[in-house]
């Protein structure tokens, strides 16, 4: 046997039969028998030693491999391994395709150490290698990041980038004077700052306002007349009604569940700021948009929840104005 | 101050981390050159550092430019500590000393550090600004052109081939040197590379000034090696031959293969005479001075200012008298003068040289080369016709004489070329080798390398005396390399004897060149093989034939060369790597016992060899072995002997008698069986390779020939106890004698097992071919895929109580399986030939055997392979692109004959293409089987020729006369060919390949030497994956870093590339490796011949598909 085998060419020698065994997360001596199996030996006439020193040394290419296929946009920077375009988008086409099998079992779960460490379980439901599942496994991780850090509409948290501390501090000190329970309870202690549940819980009620057309279309006459004139871009306004609407009416009705309470300033953000910046409205425009929207309301015939919309809306007004900037 | 350096950093990027706690690096640059060091500013926190530095400037002595290497040094800003080295880059910036090479050098370079390997990337720019250009010759040598490849590299002309240089330079090894015990390894590993990046400067240096002393401008077949001779020290010695070579700047004149940057076009030397009229020599521009200021012939040095100026003004006076002219080299003073030119010449004679001087040179040198390239041309046309001839008569005797003195008058008439200008080579004679053993002691004093230099110049005379053996004056293909260990080491050279053609080796000597004239009534082709030693009085027991070509000279049953197969040689069928593999034990010893030992080893090693290389050749019957290299290793306690060449059947030798087994006891009714048996295997394997490998001679009746045909009663015996020879006997005469048949006497088990391992060397897989030549004989449609690598396998032997032939098994199965290994890895590319295969062994501890093997695999297209049939012409386009000769030649054979079609569906189309163009009818559109492969490289400029020349009888200098008028007008078209080189190609990709060309590709411009060191080593061998894991890293790396140096000379591949050495060490125990590894080879830019025609004809790219697919394959 050879205490030192190795091949190396110009341009990296790729065989895809044995990528894939790879990538499927076989060893070297299972690859080598499933190889075997192929007949592949019979075909060439090679040698059992032939293939095992063939399989071993791709193996190793493909380990060192590795680390720039973790970063794919390096591969083609990278001097060491010398690969045409082509081969390089194969490699890194399969290192990135995923079994289905194992992404349903992960859909839905975090990306934590805690699931890589289930991996285990999720291999031996699937049948698929648990090296074939740390690799996809890792790959979502590193798609995930690579995403997260993406300008772009997917995530939320690059939006709150322009907002000063003020700004947060501002729109919390809003909350926990409407919306906590020590704000409506003065027995208890000015500190408790839990979000007032019953409150939450009762604003969806306020989606009539959205949801029942008549009323809709009741609300949106009267903030019409009111604006009428008054703005600079009018038509967009009465055209968009709906939608911003339902921007103030859907950021509370939804805040019953803890992971929208963490999504609250993104919901702020997406659902009016954006859209009225998106339409170079002027913050006075807004402004008198707002105070009349909230006032309307009240002339709403047959509305029974003024106090839950003042609340809410209150609130949800000195936000949007707070937020409303560049 | 001749010379300024500018160096520019710019960039740093995938840097690593070097700071755990920020993740980042605060990096900085140091630029060292000589003793003056400047340093960036640092780039805080980033691995993607932008430094955007301004020029670094170093105002050197272009001695120190051709020394020393520039060291860049990439390092983590510490405040509190010392700063930690990430890595260095060193470059040579020997490639921006002379013109025609690289302008700047910019790019990525790695980032290498000797414990890590590359850590990231560097940008650099650097430029030379070289100060007065002209007398600056003193102790440096800028502007002499250094080529590795063996051969007359493509775009260039040989004007002179003027011999061997030789040099070395030795030194302390800093690994041994006390500091090194205090000092970490990578300080001691930087030592050692930088030391030796020096000492290869120096060393090329050097060798430039010997170059410039014989009026060279350029080495080809540069090998440099390095002896770690441990203890004793470090010895970097360099050989080579010295050339004045011409640019074939101008494509028009010549085949697309030289078609160049446009850039170039401007320097082009008479070629490019805008006025056809006035013959060759043109007006005499300054350039021209320049071009032709190196001219070798010192008998010219004082005509300068004489009243010679004017002749040169006058050209149209030239071609000379028509009798006899004999240009006169100072080496031969007793010739009759033909010319009022010639006298002068003489009367010179006795003059001391004096350097050049430069303006005064003018004249005259043009002259020389006026008169030279019309001797060429008469050459070259008249290799098969006789118009020149009988003035050859007279001068025969004298001529011959007038070669001899000529080579003798050199210390060593020696040449590293392996391929040759048609007509250099006239006759071999054989294989030449000699072999000492020497004990190594302390190099005293560095600055006089005597002793190293004795011990070569002694080996030398050796070679020398050999070849005079064999008739001959000269030594080609000629090599030498060392085995060490311990304090023991082997010195070998070998080479090839040979009878060559004065015309190249000396200045305006011979015109009208009448050496080849003495066989120009023979088809060519089988010249070579013709004998060049008295038949009477032969320097060995040899068994001569008349030649099956020509059949008028007598050539040797068999041939062995350490050269190419020359491009005009008939072979039939195709050729095979054929291997010779030894051990030898020997007992350990010391000092001048071991020396001893090993001397008494040698010769019976050599023999085995021989007898080995001899019957596998009969085996695969054939009869001439090409590029043989035998190679002899020492170890502690064994000597491995391993010989490659490639087999190949010679139309002109005698069809090889088979091998015949005789048995000691013939009464033994079993053992008669058994050799029955054996005798029949043998049979059948000689049968099924005559298949395999296309052997089909044509059948000779017995009087034609007129010499005994092997007859089964006419066998001799190879005896296997015959082995009296000495190390020093040449090769040839070992083993064979007046003999037919060969006869393998079974008279012990050891002869049984040579036999059955001669039968168990199993061919290649189908579709594979290999051969350890440049191109395989038999097979010339290369396509343009290829696949250069470099396999390295380790075995342990694994008892310590071996036998000879438990070791030769070993050494065999493991040479056997890594081929077997290759053949598998590499099936995807069938049907594609293995050339140039370079095994090398080495012994790097007691139980330890490794083998590296570097070759490249090219695809070829099968459908084509299948002609077997090959004739002379298509033999001399084989080769990728093709000399000015060779092509000056076709164009005047073409326009005489009157040709039928041909089937070559690809060259059929260009030539469609070609006369279409150039309005020629189809009918008078004459072509020819001969001549289908030349039409598929050159296109439309053959038409050209053909209307030009159609009247002119060949060979006379007429019909030059009118080329060269042609080729003004061929400019034309071809001004549209030189578009930008490789604006189209993949960017990035660098083609690495040991062979001199790239299938399907013209080469376009020399870029410069490359010649690399590299120190690795490791202390967490384990981590990095064992001993494989390690020297794989290592080798990708290399091939790395010489990429990134070609890309930043701006060219696109590496050609003769050739990994000197693989050094492997390991200490697993300790889990700590070190390898040291040298590479080199011609950093060239190429252009593919797609993109050439269809820039240039504007044709469609369907029309060169059937030739080159896959246009953009990398390597």
């Amino acid at each position: 046997t050879s205490e030192l085998d190795i091949f190396v060419g110009n341009t990296t020698l790729i065989d895809e039969d044995v990528y894939r065994l790879w990538l499927d997360g076989y060893s070297v001596s299972a690859a080598v028998a499933l190889r075997a199996r192929s007949g592949i030996l019979e075909q060439t006439r090679a040698t059992a030693a032939v293939l095992q020193s063939d399989s071993v040394d791709h193996y190793r290419t493909f380990h060192r491999l590795g680390r720039p296929l973790h970063a794919p946009p390096k591969l083609p920077h990278q001097l060491i391994f010398q690969i045409p375009p082509s081969r390089q988008a194969l490699l890194i086409g399969r290192y990135y395709a995923f079994d289905e099998a194992f992404v349903r079992e992960v859909l839905g779960k975090k990306l934590s150490k805690g699931t890589k460490k289930d991996l285990d379980d999720i291999s031996t439901k699937t049948g698929i290698t648990l090296e074939s599942c740390r690799r996809q496994f890792d790959n979502l991780k590193r798609v995930f990041k690579v995403v997260e850090e993406m300008r772009g509409s997917l995530t939320g948290r690059k939006k709150l980038q322009y907002l000063s501390f003020g700004d947060f501090a501002f729109c919390a000190e809003l909350m926990i004077q409407n919306w906590t329970l020590g704000a409506v309870d003065s027995q208890l202690d000015d500190m408790h700052v839990d979000l007032d549940k019953e409150f939450l819980q009762d604003v969806k009620e306020l989606k009539v306002l959205v949801a029942d057309k008549d009323r809709l279309d009741l609300h949106k006459g009267l903030v019409c007349t009111a604006l009428r004139g008054k703005l600079g871009v009018f038509s967009e306004m009465e055209a968009n009604f709906k939608n911003l609407s339902r921007g103030p009416v859907n950021v509370a009705a939804t805040l019953t569940h803890n992971k929208d309470v963490r999504d609250l300033f993104v919901d702020l953000v997406e659902k009016f700021v954006e859209p009225c910046r998106s339409d170079h409205r002027p913050l006075n425009d807004v402004r008198l948009f707002l105070n009349h929207y909230s006032a309307s309301v009240h002339s709403l015939y047959g509305f029974r929840h003024q106090a839950l919309w003042d609340r809410s809306m209150g609130t949800l007004r000195g936000c949007f104005l707070r937020l409303y900037h560049d | 101050m001749p010379g300024k350096l500018k160096v520019k950093i710019v960039a740093g990027r995938h840097l690593p981390v070097m700071d755990r706690a920020s993740d980042l690096t605060d990096a900085f640059v140091e630029v060292k050159f000589g003793n003056t060091t400047f340093k960036t500013d640092v780039c805080l926190k980033s691995l993607n550092p932008q430094w955007n530095s301004e020029w670094f400037k170093f105002e050197v002595d272009d001695e120190d430019l051709q020394d020393e290497p520039l060291q860049i040094t990439v390092l983590d800003h510490d405040t509190y500590s010392a700063n930690d080295a990430i890595g260095k880059v060193y470059i040579d910036i020997d490639p921006l000393l002379y013109s025609e090479a690289a302008t700047v050098i910019s790019g990525w370079f790695p980032i290498y550090d000797t414990i890590h390997g590359i850590r990231g990337e560097i940008n650099v720019v650097v430029k030379v600004d070289l100060f007065n250009d002209l007398n600056r010759f003193r102790q440096s040598s800028c502007g002499v052109k250094f080529f590795c490849t063996t051969s007359i590299p493509k775009c260039y002309r040989a004007v002179i081939i003027h011999g061997f240089v030789e040099e070395l330079v030795v030194n302390e090894d800093p690994e041994y040197q006390w500091i090194d015990r205090i000092r970490t390894p990578r300080a001691s590993n930087e030592a050692r590379q930088r030391l030796i990046s020096l000492m290869s400067g120096e060393l090329q240096r050097k060798i430039g000034l010997k170059v410039l002393e014989m009026r060279g401008n350029a080495v080809v077949g540069y090998l440099q090696c390095f002896d770690l001779e441990g203890e004793s020290g470090l010895v970097v010695r360099a050989i080579g031959t010295a050339c004045t070579l011409d640019k074939l700047s101008s494509p028009a004149a010549f085949l697309p293969a030289c078609s160049s940057p446009s850039k170039e076009m401007k320097e082009i030397p008479f070629n490019e005479d805008p006025n056809p009229n006035t013959h060759s020599s043109g007006p005499s521009t300054p350039l021209k001075n320049q071009t032709y200021s190196f001219s070798p012939s010192k008998s010219y040095s004082r005509q300068s200012s004489s009243s010679d100026t004017d002749l040169s003004l006058t050209p149209k006076t030239a071609p000379y008298p028509q009798g006899p002219r004999i240009y006169l080299s100072p080496s031969s003073p007793s010739l009759p003068c033909g010319s009022l030119h010639l006298k002068k010449s003489c009367l010179l004679l006795s003059e001391s040289s004096l350097p050049p001087h430069p303006s005064s040179l003018v004249s005259p040198v043009l002259r020389k080369s006026v008169s030279f390239s019309e001797e060429l041309f008469l050459a070259a046309s008249g290799m098969g016709s006789g118009s020149a001839g009988k003035e050859g008569g007279p001068f025969k005797a004298l001529l011959r004489q007038q070669t001899q003195s000529a080579l003798e008058q050199r210390e060593f008439p020696f040449f590293t070329l392996t391929a040759f200008p048609p007509g250099f080579l006239v006759h071999v004679g054989g294989v030449v080798s000699a072999r000492s053993v020497k004990l190594l002691d302390r190099i005293h004093n560095p600055d006089e390398p005597e002793t190293r230099d004795a011990w070569w110049a002694e080996i030398r005379q050796e070679i020398k005396s050999h070849a005079k053996a064999l008739g001959c004056h000269a030594v080609v293909g000629y090599s030498e390399s060392t085995s060490i260990c311990e304090e023991v080491c082997i010195l070998s050279a070998s080479g090839t004897a040979a009878v060559l053609n004065p015309r190249f080796l000396q200045d305006g000597t011979v015109e009208g060149c009448l050496e080849p004239r003495l066989e120009e009534n023979l088809p060519a082709g089988c010249g070579f093989c013709h004998i060049p030693y008295d038949e009477l009085n032969m320097p060995f027991p040899a068994h001569l034939t008349y030649c099956n070509n020509c059949r008028k000279q007598k050539v040797p049953d068999v041939l062995f060369t350490t050269i190419d197969l020359p491009v005009d040689a008939t072979v039939i069928g195709k050729g095979c790597l054929i291997q010779a593999r030894l051990c030898r034990l020997k007992k350990k010893a010391q000092a001048e016992a071991n020396a001893t030992a090993i001397s008494n080893l040698l010769p019976f090693m050599e023999y085995e060899v021989h007898t080995q290389l001899m019957n596998k050749l009969k085996l695969k019957a054939m009869n001439a072995l090409f590029g043989l290299r035998i190679q002899i290793t020492v170890g502690e306690n064994m000597l491995m002997g391993l010989a490659s060449a490639t087999g190949v059947y010679l139309a002109a030798l005698p069809t090889p008698g088979g091998i015949q087994i005789a048995g000691k006891t013939p009464n033994d009714g079993s053992y008669e069986q058994h050799i029955s048996h054996m005798q029949k295997k043998i049979n059948d394997t000689i049968a099924k390779n005559k298949e395999l490998y296309e052997i089909n001679p044509p059948e000779i009746s017995e009087e034609i020939i007129g010499s005994p045909i092997p007859e089964p009663r006419q066998r001799s015996r190879l005896l296997r106890s015959q082995s009296e020879s000495s190390d020093e006997v040449t090769e040839l005469d070992l083993s064979h004698g007046k003999k037919d048949a060969f006869v393998l006497e079974i008279d012990d088990t050891d002869a049984m097992e040579d036999v059955h391992s001669l039968l168990t060397d199993v061919p290649p897989p189908s579709g594979f071919y290999s051969c350890n030549t440049e191109i395989m004989p038999g097979i010339n449609n290369w396509t343009s895929e290829i696949q250069m690598f470099t396999s390295v396998r380790v075995i342990r032997l694994s008892s310590l109580n071996l036998t000879n032939q438990a070791l030769n098994k070993n050494f065999n199965d493991l040479c056997e399986n890594l081929l077997k290994s290759l053949y598998f890895k590499l099936r995807s590319m069938i049907p594609c030939c293995l050339c140039h295969v370079n095994f090398t062994v080495s012994l790097p501890e007691d139980e330890l055997i490794q083998v590296t093997v570097t070759a490249v695999a090219i695809t070829f297209d099968k459908n084509q392979a299948l002609q077997t049939t090959k004739t002379h012409a298509e033999k001399l386009l084989q080769r990728a692109s093709t000399d000015n000769e060779e092509l000056l030649q076709f164009p005047l054979e073409l326009c005489s004959d009157s040709l039928p079609s041909h089937p070559f569906p690809p060259a059929k189309e260009h030539l469609e293409s070609a006369s279409s163009n150039s309005g020629i009818p189809a009918a008078q559109r004459a072509t020819s089987v001969d001549y289908s492969s030349f039409a598929d490289r050159c296109s439309s400029w053959i038409e050209l020729i053909k209307l030009k020349a159609q009247t002119i009888r060949r060979g006379s200098i007429k019909t030059t006369v009118t080329v060269e008028k042609a080729s003004p007008m061929g400019e034309g078209n071809f001004r549209n060919r030189s578009a930008p080189p490789c604006a189209n190609s993949t960017v990035g990709v660098v083609k690495m390949t040991p062979l001199s060309f790239i299938p399907g590709a013209k080469i376009t411009k020399y870029l410069g030497i490359i010649n690399m060191f590299f120190i690795r080593e490791t202390t967490s061998l384990r981590e990095e994956g064992g001993v494989s894991g390690f020297l794989h890293a290592f080798i990708a790396e290399v091939f790395a870093m010489v990429r990134a140096h070609v890309a930043a000379l701006g060219g696109n591949a590496v050609v003769s590339y050739i990994m000197k050495q693989c050094v492997f060490m390991e200490n697993p125990n300790k889990n700590q490796a070190q390898c040291l590894i040298n590479v080199s080879g011609d950093a060239v830019v190429f252009v593919r011949e797609s993109e050439l025609e269809v820039v240039s004809t504007q044709q469609p790219a369907a029309n060169c598909q059937p030739s080159c697919p896959g246009g953009e394959v990398t390597t």
